[in-house]
């Protein structure tokens, strides 16, 4: 337990910040989760055909990313050894007895969408893969489930079609429900507001979009492969769209609270001038909303005079600066909030640990995790598009007879 | 080769009677769940309307046992520090947390209020002004000051239980708020949720820790340690359910007050000479 240093009149147990960067990291992996969803679904669901180059991955990224989710809450809890108390014995008026329900919803819907995304080719590499190993695992995948006749395909589609559009909305609750932890505390006026679900769920969305154009421009750059400018172009309009709802309900909950002028106006004009300047004024603000609004926007209304490559940097500056954004706007609500005390009357200095079980270290190691759950999966399944693309060398036969197969490549529409 | 969906397309008979069956358990299941919801609820809105009667002191047929209630009278505080040594030693709380502390306000002639409690008063005040950081000159006497002793509200709509996952916070028949420390995960939502800071996570447990009005003690009829040991009277702590009791005397005869009212938590530690300063 740190001591930290305090100003003014900071009530005696408050001389410590109980939620740090873990607590940081928790929403801003679950937003991850939250958009890569959602841009997957809206190939999946809504028909954007444009997306469908990055639907896979998008999908492939939301599950890494919602594996590793708990594990910043386990390395906070005082005793993780109790976590699945919350599901054993939940205290049905506590929002966050939800999570453990909430969770295994969600992560039950993402697998077996994913599964049966895959299954066409898990049923072909069953049998097709090189190696021995290979093929028992995709075997195991398969679930024992062989049947990949049209009617069984389309069967697929149906099932996948009604999960993704429940999935919508689970994805939509999963993360409205982590910004309601925080909105339901009326003890703490900072984070007290029935905005602060909505305003978490467009950050996450921001989050995820950003993270999955930033993924899929450096994979295709680094794997010199060509970028699909329209599924770029697509990803960052999209981006543009849910920054600018988001952006604008971030000022406008500011200047509520600014407006109304409560009597916790006092303090939290304090936090936000100074304790909080650097990073909601310029680092929010300026460098990851304004500029990235700036860049996105230029690339959207000028995609025809700016050419494709251009808008790529372009978008894949901004996607670095929304990730950078929502870190900054999760650390101003978890941090921030706790950076003053409830006397009203004085603050805390929040002092980052950089070893420790919530240290530096840790955090950095937990945000690599779903990085690594990415590469394992794309040792197994073909992250971008469809048998036509599987690597060479993942085959049986040096050159594989692709011409009966292309039939169950796509998985979408035909 | 297994084969699960090797059935013909299905037929709109069959449809509509599925339609039919599933609208039947949704209708069956939402209802049960609107029962539960509406049993849970009246259960509530009736531990809600006991719990306010007694900690009233209004004594109903269904009240058995004492009901707690906490009187802090700020009139008579000397700032001395006995109740928060008391309560350390009683209660082994971690150094750097205070389960209850006293607050020293200090108005300056130019209209500033001072609040401070180093190491929660444990020390008491002694007659040492507090730091203003202020030049020599403007530095003057101050026109007022008093102390507030404060400590868990033990509020009947407390936000702390109704945060807590897994249901480690409780209140007791008696009234009286209480963490189980076997149950509780250490997540500091509690923490957060307690509008007065009265709790923290506890550094040698992991679990969440708060003022327990002595309930090893009070059960056993003796007092919580503050009220023992304050020299001042100060702290008045008794049976509001039982008519005869000073703390009923006392909330029967005084207009009192307590900590942000405005947050709906009703709490059971009423004060009396509460000033506006306090928050």
């Amino acid at each position: 337990m740190h001591h930290f240093v305090t100003q003014g009149y900071v009530l005696p147990n408050q001389a410590h910040i109980y939620w740090t960067m873990m607590i940081v990291l928790y929403p801003y992996i679950t937003g991850i989760v939250a958009g890569a969803f959602i841009i997957s679904s809206l190939h999946h669901v809504f028909d954007r055909d444009e997306l469908k180059p990055v639907s896979r991955f998008a999908m492939l990224m939301a599950l890494a990313f919602l594996l590793c989710a708990p594990l910043p809450l386990l390395a906070h809890l005082g005793h993780p050894e109790r976590a699945l108390n919350i599901m054993f014995t939940p205290n049905v008026t506590s929002a966050m007895a939800g999570f453990g329900f909430i969770y295994s919803i969600y992560l039950f819907i993402l697998t077996v969408e994913i599964w049966l995304l895959y299954r066409v080719d898990i049923v072909f590499l069953s049998t097709n893969a090189k190696s021995e190993m290979m093929r028992r695992l995709y075997w195991i995948l398969a679930l024992g489930v062989t049947d990949i006749s049209e009617q069984a395909k389309a069967l697929d589609r149906r099932v996948m079609l009604f999960l993704a559009a429940i999935g919508v909305p689970a994805a939509c609750f999963l993360h409205g429900y982590v910004g309601f932890l925080f909105g339901a505390i009326k003890a703490n006026p900072w984070w007290a507001s029935p905005l602060m679900p909505v305003i978490f769920l467009l950050s996450a969305i921001v989050s995820g979009i950003a993270m999955v154009v930033v993924c899929y421009l450096v994979v295709q750059w680094v794997n010199g492969r060509p970028v699909d400018s329209a599924c770029s172009q697509s990803m960052m309009e999209s981006a543009w769209y849910f920054l600018t709802v988001d952006v604008a309900l971030e000022g406008l909950e500011l200047l509520n609270h600014a407006y109304m002028a409560n009597h916790d106006w006092d303090i939290m004009k304090h936090l936000i001038s100074d304790k909080l300047f650097v990073s909601l004024f310029v680092v929010q603000f300026l460098v990851g909303s304004v500029l990235p609004f700036l860049l996105l926007g230029t690339a959207v209304v000028f995609k025809d005079r700016i050419p494709a490559g251009v808008r790529n940097v372009m978008g894949f500056v901004s996607g670095l600066l929304l990730l950078v954004q929502v870190l900054a706007m999760r650390w101003n609500v978890v941090v921030g909030g706790q950076m003053y005390s409830k006397s009203f009357r004085g603050f805390v200095d929040f002092r980052i640990d950089i070893y420790g079980r919530e240290g530096l270290f840790a955090v950095l190691l937990i945000f690599s995790l779903p990085f690594v759950a990415m590469l394992v999966f794309s040792r197994i399944l073909p992250l971008w598009g469809s048998i036509a693309t599987f690597p060479k060398h993942w085959l049986k036969e040096a050159d594989p007879t692709y011409g009966p197969l292309k039939s169950y490549s796509s998985f979408g529409r035909p | 080769m297994t084969v699960i969906w090797d059935k013909p397309e299905i037929s709109r008979r069959d449809f509509f009677e599925k339609c039919a069956e599933a609208g039947a358990k949704t209708f069956v299941f939402g209802g049960l769940v609107v029962t539960t919801a509406k049993l849970l609820l009246a259960q509530d809105a009736q531990d809600q309307a006991g719990a306010r009667a007694r900690a009233e002191g209004v004594s109903g047929k269904d009240v058995k046992g004492p009901i707690y209630g906490f009187v802090v009278d700020t009139n008579k505080c000397i700032g001395c520090g006995s109740c928060v040594r008391a309560c350390r030693d009683e209660n082994n709380v971690p150094e750097g947390f205070n389960r209850t502390w006293v607050e020293q306000y200090t108005f300056f002639p130019n209209g500033e209020v001072v609040v401070n409690s180093p190491g929660g008063g444990v020390d008491g005040f002694g007659e040492k002004l507090p730091d203003r950081n202020m030049p020599e000159e403007l530095n003057q006497l101050p026109v007022r000051g008093f102390f507030v002793p404060k400590l868990c509200n033990h509020c009947i709509n407390t936000p702390c239980i109704q945060v807590c996952p897994v249901g480690a916070s409780y209140m007791t028949k008696e009234g009286v708020v209480l963490v189980d420390e076997q149950t509780c995960v250490g997540c500091g939502y509690c923490v957060q949720a307690c509008p007065f800071g009265s709790r923290y996570l506890n550094p040698d447990t992991n679990t969440a820790d708060k003022c327990t009005w002595c309930y090893h003690r009070i059960t056993k009829g003796l007092k919580p340690a503050c009220v023992v040991s304050c020299p001042a009277k100060a702290r008045i702590f008794g049976n509001v359910s039982d008519p005869t009791s000073e703390i009923s005397r006392i909330l029967a005869t005084n207009r009192t007050q307590v900590l942000r009212s405005y947050l709906g938590t009703n709490p059971r530690t009423r004060y009396l000479g509460l000033d506006s300063e306090v928050m």
